[in-house]
């Protein structure tokens, strides 16, 4: 694996962001109550187990969580070069009534939204849905924005931003690489 | 991936490796949760036209596929023919130029002499899911078998699933001859020797046995296959009841088998022929399992075969 041209969040960074993200999802939505978590897979998934366990520290309530995989959903299908493999999808509560914040790792294209928002409105209607992500890197191709946001990166298309987190990688962290670099 | 390289048909198991199979299988379950949800459809294979071609009646299985397809968002058009005297090869030839240049995408075949799914295949250069091809193979039959058997336990590595009945005309057997091995389980063919021909005790991990008694100990599942009663004209049985006497599947025989053993059925049943009603409908049955789980392999397969460019 070749060197990251710069790190963009050390594990520091990414905690207080996420602690800024669980204090605006509070302040926005007046509490923690009737709030879900959804993550995306694969990485949005422990980064919305974070911030549950952040929103129970802030507000004394348990906040359920959720897992929610795409694969399904995604717009091209029938173009991608190899066939993806479909990972679990689990939403273990009644989404009625409930606002439900989507947690995924970067926010590119906004195509994954896409895909997200359709797949969870299949599983229910949710009184609202919401968007934290831990980077925007811009160059969005649909008209999707994220309501919070760890850090706002601009980026040019032919650079990658790797999210690395405890929970999948090993180590908590958020570097850029040359898309070059990494081929 | 060491899944090797993506087959582009579903005709029998030849270009399917145990890792493929298992994705196959592995899929299914998520498809299993999609049917339980208030929306039972994804769009992933929207935009696609799926044709199922019946040459031989099956109002389950086509049912099954193209509920299948359009769980999956396929447009889905059914062309049914009965058996024609017309020189078949040619026939089909046409049937399936015609089909195609309907722009269909992927074809689900069922006919009655074996090898026609790899007709199919030929003439329209698309994917193809045999549907059962004379007694040759019926592969989406045996992967709902296998489903069944593992969501029973877990695995199917060191399971013994014994099928009893009329082997010699049986697709279903003959595939899951074919497949459960390849997933590590052990099959055990079982019948009258008239029904029961030698040659598949060649295939590996399969053994064959005259004696049900024997056949089903140490059985995890025991299928019964239908008995069709044409079969009397030809002179392989003596008499219905003698045939249900020793080879029926029912609790007296499943007492033989492992405690927890269940019973499965391709269906349609002959009734108290070779399955008891007692056992088709107990607690040991899976029967309607088997339909739900073969609505959700078959979504899977579709999606094996329709979604991403990394064909062979």
């Amino acid at each position: 694996m070749s060197e990251p041209k710069a790190t963009i969040l050390s594990a520091d960074e990414i905690r207080r962001a996420l602690t800024r993200i669980a204090h605006e999802i509070v302040e926005r939505n007046k509490g923690a109550e009737n709030l879900a978590l959804i993550g995306v897979h694969t990485r949005g998934i422990p980064l919305a187990e974070r911030l549950a366990a952040k929103l129970s520290e802030l507000e004394g309530v348990e906040v359920p969580g959720g897992m929610l995989d795409i694969t399904l959903y995604r717009d091209d299908l029938s173009e991608v070069a190899r066939q993806p493999i479909i990972r679990e999808t689990q939403v273990p509560f009644d989404l009625a009534n409930r606002r439900v914040i989507l947690v995924d790792d970067v926010l590119y294209t906004g195509r994954t939204v896409r895909a997200a928002l359709d797949a969870l409105i299949d599983l229910g209607r949710p009184e609202g849905i919401q968007l934290a992500v831990l980077v925007d890197r811009g160059h969005r191709e649909l008209p999707i924005r994220a309501d919070y946001v760890g850090k706002n990166l601009p980026t040019a298309k032919h650079e990658v931003v790797k999210v690395k987190l405890q929970e999948t990688d090993g180590t908590d962290i958020v570097e850029l690489y040359d898309l070059e670099a990494l081929k | 991936m060491t899944a090797g390289p993506r087959p582009r048909h579903l005709l029998d198991f030849q270009d399917w490796t145990p890792e493929r199979l298992n994705a196959l299988l592995d899929n299914a379950e998520t498809m299993l949760q999609v049917l339980d949800r208030p929306v039972k459809k994804v769009p992933a294979l929207q935009g696609l036209t799926v044709c199922t071609a019946f040459f031989e009646n099956s109002t389950r299985t086509r049912t099954s596929f193209e509920l299948a397809a359009r769980r999956m968002s396929a447009d889905v058009v059914s062309f049914a023919a009965g058996s024609s005297s017309v020189s078949k090869g040619e026939s089909l030839r046409d049937t399936i130029e015609v089909l195609t240049a309907y722009k269909v995408d992927a074809y689900v075949v069922r006919h009655h002499a074996a090898g026609a799914a790899h007709l199919v295949a030929k003439y329209s250069g698309k994917p193809v899911i045999n549907a059962g091809d004379g007694r040759r193979a019926h592969p989406t039959q045996a992967l709902l078998d296998a489903f069944t058997v593992r969501q029973e336990y877990g695995d199917l590595s060191g399971k013994k699933v014994t099928i009893i009945g009329d082997v010699r005309h049986s697709r279903v057997a003959r595939s899951n001859a074919e497949l459960l091995p390849k997933l590590g389980a052990e099959v055990v063919l079982c019948g009258p020797a008239t029904l029961l021909p030698e040659g598949l005790a060649a295939l590996p991990g399969v053994t064959l046995t005259t004696d049900p008694r024997q056949a089903v100990k140490g059985a995890h599942a025991v299928m019964a296959l239908r008995l069709q009663q044409e079969r009397m004209n030809g002179g392989y049985l003596a008499s219905l009841q003698e045939y249900a006497d020793t080879y029926q599947v029912n609790e007296g025989l499943m007492q033989h088998a492992e405690s927890g053993a269940i019973v499965l059925h391709p269906g349609p049943m002959n009734r108290d022929l070779e399955i008891s009603s007692e056992a088709a409908d107990g607690p040991r049955s899976r029967i309607l399992k088997q339909v739900e789980n073969g609505q959700a392999v078959r979504m899977s397969v579709l999606y094996h075969l329709l979604v991403g460019r990394d064909q062979a």
